[in-house]
């Protein structure tokens, strides 16, 4: 429909340089320039790589996703960008061309929550988001369970990784097995042709009075690099298809058990996952099977928009748009710390407002648990 | 002709507009941390001043460092977009310029700024408009001896008085210099010529902060 807001979306948080358009919940462009090759041999993302590859990427990325789209800039309703949480150098970049791209078009500019775009960029694949949605994020930067009542105004934490994120221990068990960075969809690969029920590793905080929602992958990282190791020094060829299944099973199992008791508890009957590890083959299987038990609606976008993009960007800044919520000012800062619970950065005037809501949703939030 | 020049290498975040014949709107602020906020507000307080709007823009021109600051990108990321969506061409400029273009002097000297880890990025001047070899990152005792006798302009030379005991104004970036020497450069040709006009990208002089992960360490108590 012509008349759904048109939305430009910038997204620098981490390694990606992704600029994506939407109309409504429609995706007109999705492009993506990566900086991950040049972390390889660091084995994880280094920050200042990162900001330098956003720099020279910005402009011919924004002008790739304008020439794919096929609209003119002119027609834009909005200009959003990842104002946080992210690295704060590789988020700047984003956050700088954002505000000079909306204000010599004259357009609003929306600074927008990370993690609330990963929820968001469903609607572009699965339609509007029911309300509320359940919603597991888990990359390499994060792992959470939040529950969006309203994913532009009222997002709140159930839980989160109390040490490691999901992505982080791919990552590192890849290290261990020496299969490069990053770990995530080399592991997936290799676990297919492997045993998950080859080897019985630790599930984290799964216990009676672990805290329900939270997770934890320190332990059973250690644990894994101890059964290498031991196999190792006894001079045995370790089975990386089954220590790869069995490893992946147990973080797998570990998400989706908490997922679906959270949706439970809290009488939600939809479960959206996204963020890198959505992408994972054995996450998404597992998900479906123990959502359709219990009668909970899965909705996983499909890899591409699971991953970093500008894209889930711009679905957020279209539903901020569409909702009629305030424009960020021209102050706009990176916050490499951005609480979940603000899915945008309002100008200073809309604050005040929007921190009363907020306090009424926290108190909600309190009370139910 | 409407010149706009950005600059947030250094601690200062400066803006400023040229009309071609004389410098019509600038603003400066001193705040090494908040380059990301304060950078947009001022290119829209300037053009205000001056009666312009961002379609009036002809010309941009951003300071390309050296500077130590993740700030430094801030301004260039800004006029790549401008420079983008306004169709207007965008030049770099080397940040010590714009210092030497200010200090005015007509003999040799030379500019230095606070490059942080107790170093200085510095660069030797024949005269105002004419910088001699390329810019470059040391400690201060290091060079303190090449430059020996010589007024050193900048804030790097007030940081380090034992080394740089001549130390000269300013000490901080002006956009408003930037745009001066740039509307020189671009009357006379003579930046394209002489290569003082640089590519939109940041003089960086230091590598990354990144090591090669050693191999991996063993977890099994030995
Ligand atoms: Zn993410």
């Amino acid at each position: 429909m012509a008349d759904e807001p048109l939305v430009l979306g910038i997204e620098t948080s981490c390694d990606e340089t992704g600029v994506g358009i939407v109309r409504g919940t429609t995706l007109l462009a999705d492009a993506i320039a990566s900086s991950v090759d040049e972390h390889a041999r660091f084995g994880g993302v280094v920050p200042e790589v990162a900001s330098r590859a956003h720099l020279e990427a910005m402009v011919p990325t924004i002008e790739r996703a304008l020439a794919t789209a096929g609209i003119s800039a002119r027609d834009l309703d909005g200009v959003a960008v990842t104002a946080g949480p992210g690295l704060a150098g590789a988020l700047l970049v984003g956050v700088s061309a954002a505000k000079a791209y909306a204000y010599a078009l004259g357009k609003p500019l929306y600074g927008v929550n990370h993690l609330a775009s990963h929820i968001c960029v469903d609607q572009l694949e699965h339609g509007p988001l029911p309300e509320p949605t359940m919603a597991l994020l888990v990359s390499g930067g994060h792992s959470s369970l939040l529950l969006a009542p309203d994913i532009t105004s009222d997002v709140r934490p159930l839980g989160a990784t109390i040490d490691d994120a999901a992505g982080e221990a791919f990552d590192k068990i890849a290290r261990v097995l020496h299969l490069g960075f990053p770990g995530g969809p080399v592991i997936d690969r290799l676990a297919r042709e492997g045993d998950p029920a080859a080897i019985a590793f630790p599930r984290g905080l799964t216990g009676p009075r672990d805290a329900p929602y939270d997770f934890s992958f320190s332990g059973l990282k250690t644990s894994v690099a101890r059964w290498i190791e031991a196999k190792r020094n006894a001079g045995e060829d370790v089975p990386v298809r089954d220590v790869a299944a069995s490893f992946q099973e147990a973080v797998v199992d570990v998400l989706t058990r908490k997922a679906v008791r959270a949706c439970r508890d809290e009488g939600v009957d939809h479960l959206m996952i996204g963020g890198g590890v959505a992408a994972n083959s054995r996450l998404r299987a597992m998900a479906e099977e123990r959502c359709s038990r219990a009668g909970i609606t899965l909705r996983v976008p499909r890899p591409g928009l699971c991953t970093d993009n500008g894209a889930m960007v711009a679905a957020l800044g279209a539903e901020m748009v569409a909702r009629g919520r305030s424009a960020s000012a021209w102050e706009l800062s990176a916050d490499s710390s951005l609480p979940v619970t603000d899915p945008h950065v309002p100008a200073h005037d809309a604050v005040h407002a929007h921190a009363h809501a907020h306090a009424a949703a926290h108190a909600a939030g309190a009370a139910r648990r | 002709m409407l010149l706009l020049a950005v600059d947030t290498a250094t601690p200062a975040v400066t803006v400023a507009l040229h009309d071609g014949t004389r410098v019509v709107a600038e603003e400066s602020d001193v705040d090494a941390r908040r380059h990301g906020e304060l950078l947009l507000p001022a290119v829209d307080r300037v053009l205000a001043a001056a009666g312009a709007s961002p379609g009036d823009i002809t010309d941009l021109v951003a300071g390309v460092g050296p500077g130590p600051y993740t700030g430094l990108r801030v301004g260039i990321a800004t006029a790549l977009t401008f420079g983008s969506v306004l169709g207007v061409p965008v030049r770099g400029l080397c940040t010590l310029d714009g210092l030497a273009y200010a200090a005015g002097l007509d003999t040799p000297f030379a500019v230095a700024t606070d490059a942080r880890r107790k170093e200085v990025y510095w660069a030797r001047y024949a005269d105002a408009r004419h910088r001699v070899g390329e810019p470059a990152v040391d400690r201060p005792a290091d060079i303190a001896e090449a430059l020996a006798g010589l007024p050193i302009v900048g804030a790097g030379a007030a940081l380090y008085p034992e080394a740089f005991p001549d130390a000269r104004e300013p000490l901080h970036q002006s956009a408003a210099a930037l745009a001066g020497l740039a509307a020189e450069l671009l009357a006379t040709g003579a930046g394209e010529r002489g290569g003082a006009f640089l590519p939109p990208l940041p003089l960086y002089l230091r590598r990354p902060d990144a090591q090669v992960p050693k191999n991996y360490k063993v977890v099994t108590p030995t």
